[in-house]
């Protein structure tokens, strides 16, 4: 069953038109990347999945349910998360409080405690985790609020950039803990600039190109298709 | 029991600086101070400071809203006048008898929170943020003032109660207790000083327990990233509006005692000046921390008081001042930023005997 159902999806800001009768699928269990030159739609097209945006017309169907009215945190409660482009963690709060708030809803006292140290190991955090969250490495803030959309259990982990920033083995390591979060059944849908990782996790790859759904396939597919190169890969390995 | 436990755990946390034996027996020493005060001061000293007192709830209040929840509200004396005149209108129309004025208090401070209720439902749930709040709130407050400022007339009264414009209410009965043989009447000295110094300090407990809770996790998550705590599923409108109707009622619950304490309540308390000390109060004293709050608010208001009472014609121009000092030195607020300072100094200490 598709878990992710986006129909014909239209967005204008003014004269813009950022997405263009976006049709795209999302089967559960897959890591799905969505890829497209600056200004593709992106992150556009992630808001109106969030509920962030709201589309001028189509409609985004999740888990059979027709969420396009919904507010964001209603959508949230249904299985959806994210990790924002710009690491989103509560800055002013010690690591260990972010990870509470992310949990909270799910789990009380001792329990609680417990998925907390859990997940700071999960996350290689665990001696960071009195540090005030802005304080932490561009890298370790993404880690972080990876921990705290993964900690809600979703059924649908939306990931925007989730390596902006980070060296080659960091990038590597959060290629693994992706693959990870998927082989436990989480499905992944990622906007990803680097290449590296696309190749390591995407099962399937999406091309946005001015708002509109350019090309679909494998990563080996994408890659082989000049008109993709022309648009994007072209220019990002000239 | 164990639930009772962890709900007593939460008087200390993450979210409220002080903690174990020592911040404890300090308190516990501090109480004492307090309780024993009233034997050794004259009746009008204790009557002044009970004045005082009045003041730290409608701090707190914002301390709540702005400190902790990042919505500055100018206009919480909006929910103090409502309160006051609340106050004023029911116990000037029923009386003091049967321990009315103590349910004119509850309906009073009611009143204020229904009309936050009223006002945030709008304000939270249409986004209206940041600056644009302060704005609003402002506005309101000043709104009030001036509506209640021209309520001379005759015509204007409801009940028996004689708005009287810009000279305000009078003649209101202070709070009575019921009693046996005869009803205890909190004037303005010793009687109302405990009445006011034990809600000060269960209001403040109380908070201490709601801020460390997962509602004050909340509450901070939003202030640090409302976007981020609306994508970890909470209703993030839902938790400022009832952030909003807590404070207001708070800011309620100093206008009624400071009616019940002068017997009088006029719209100035709801003018500009009015709604800009309080901010300067929670500013100096530590916005995001309650304890910094209360200290800093009866610190600054003593300071204020004393610098008046001896002739200083600038006594307003001085809050400027501290406002503007503290936002260059101490941006976190002056009582705040010693506190963690102490707070190092101990840690560091204790870390060079072990």
């Amino acid at each position: 069953m598709s878990l992710l159902e986006l129909r014909k999806l239209n967005k204008h800001f003014g004269g813009l038109h950022v997405t263009n009768a976006v049709d795209l699928t999302l089967e559960a269990g897959e890591i799905h990347c969505l890829i497209g030159p600056n200004g593709a739609g992106k992150s556009t097209l992630f808001r109106l999945i969030l509920g962030e945006h709201h589309p001028g017309s189509g409609d985004v169907l999740f888990a059979g349910e027709n969420i396009t009215a919904l507010k964001s945190f209603a959508r949230i409660r249904r299985g959806l998360s994210v990790k924002f482009q710009v690491p989103g963690v509560f800055k002013g709060l010690s690591v260990r409080q972010n990870l509470e708030i992310a949990l909270q809803s799910r789990h009380r006292g001792r329990e609680l405690e417990a998925e907390i140290d859990r997940l700071l190991v999960f996350l290689g955090l665990e001696s960071e985790q009195a540090q005030s969250a802005g304080n932490l490495s561009h890298g370790q803030k993404q880690w972080l609020e990876i921990g705290m959309a993964i900690s809600l259990k979703p059924s649908l982990l939306l990931l925007d950039e989730p390596t902006a920033g980070m060296s080659p083995e960091e990038t590597h390591l959060t290629g693994e803990m992706v693959q990870r979060l998927n082989a436990g059944g989480m499905t992944v849908l990622a906007i990803e600039h680097d290449m590296a990782f696309v190749r390591q996790v995407a099962q399937r790859v999406t091309v946005l190109h001015l708002g509109q759904v350019f090309a679909q396939g494998s990563i080996d597919e994408i890659v082989a298709d000049e008109r993709v190169a022309a648009i994007y890969l072209g220019q990002a390995h000239a | 029991m164990s639930g009772l436990v962890s709900f007593f755990r939460r008087l200390e946390g993450p979210q409220t600086v002080g903690r174990g034996p020592a911040f404890w027996s300090l308190f516990a020493v501090v109480m004492m101070i307090a309780l024993a005060y009233p034997l050794f001061s004259d009746g009008y000293t204790v009557g002044n400071t009970v004045y005082f007192f009045v003041w730290v709830f409608i701090a707190l209040s914002l301390c709540l809203i702005w400190g902790y929840g990042g919505s500055l509200s100018f206009g919480q004396t909006a929910f103090f006048g409502i309160a006051g005149y609340g106050y004023g209108i029911l116990t000037l129309n029923f009386g003091s008898a049967y321990g009315f004025t103590l349910v004119a208090l509850v309906a009073a401070v009611a009143i204020a929170a229904f009309f936050a209720a009223l006002l945030g439902y709008f304000m939270f749930f249409g986004r209206i943020a940041g600056v644009f709040l302060g704005i609003v709130t402002l506005a309101v407050t000043l709104m009030l003032e001036r509506f209640m400022a021209q309520t001379a007339g005759p015509e204007w009264h409801i009940g028996s109660a004689r708005l009287n414009g810009f000279n305000g209410m009078s003649a209101m009965p202070p709070l009575t207790i019921p009693w046996p043989g005869e009803p205890i009447v909190l004037f303005a000295d010793v009687g109302l000083y405990y009445f006011v110094l034990g809600l000060l300090v269960f209001v403040y407990l109380a908070l201490r327990i709601l801020m460390n809770s997962s509602f004050g996790n909340v509450i901070v998550a939003i202030r640090e990233n409302p976007e981020r705590a609306e994508m970890l599923g909470y209703d993030v409108r839902k938790y400022q509006l009832i952030t909003f109707v807590i404070g207001a009622a708070l800011a309620g619950i100093s206008g009624v005692l400071y009616t019940a304490w002068g017997q009088y309540i006029t719209p100035s308390s709801m003018g500009m000046t009015a709604a800009a000390l309080p901010l300067i109060w929670v500013a100096v004293g530590g916005r995001s921390d309650l304890t910094s709050t209360v200290v800093g608010t009866l610190v600054v208001l003593a300071a204020f008081q004393a610098l008046t009472i001896y002739g200083s014609q600038y006594a307003l121009v001085f809050m400027g001042v501290l406002l503007v000092l503290t936002v260059l030195i101490a941006p976190n607020g002056l009582v705040l930023g010693t506190m963690n300072w102490l707070g190092r100094l101990a840690a560091r200490l204790s870390q060079r005997a072990g």
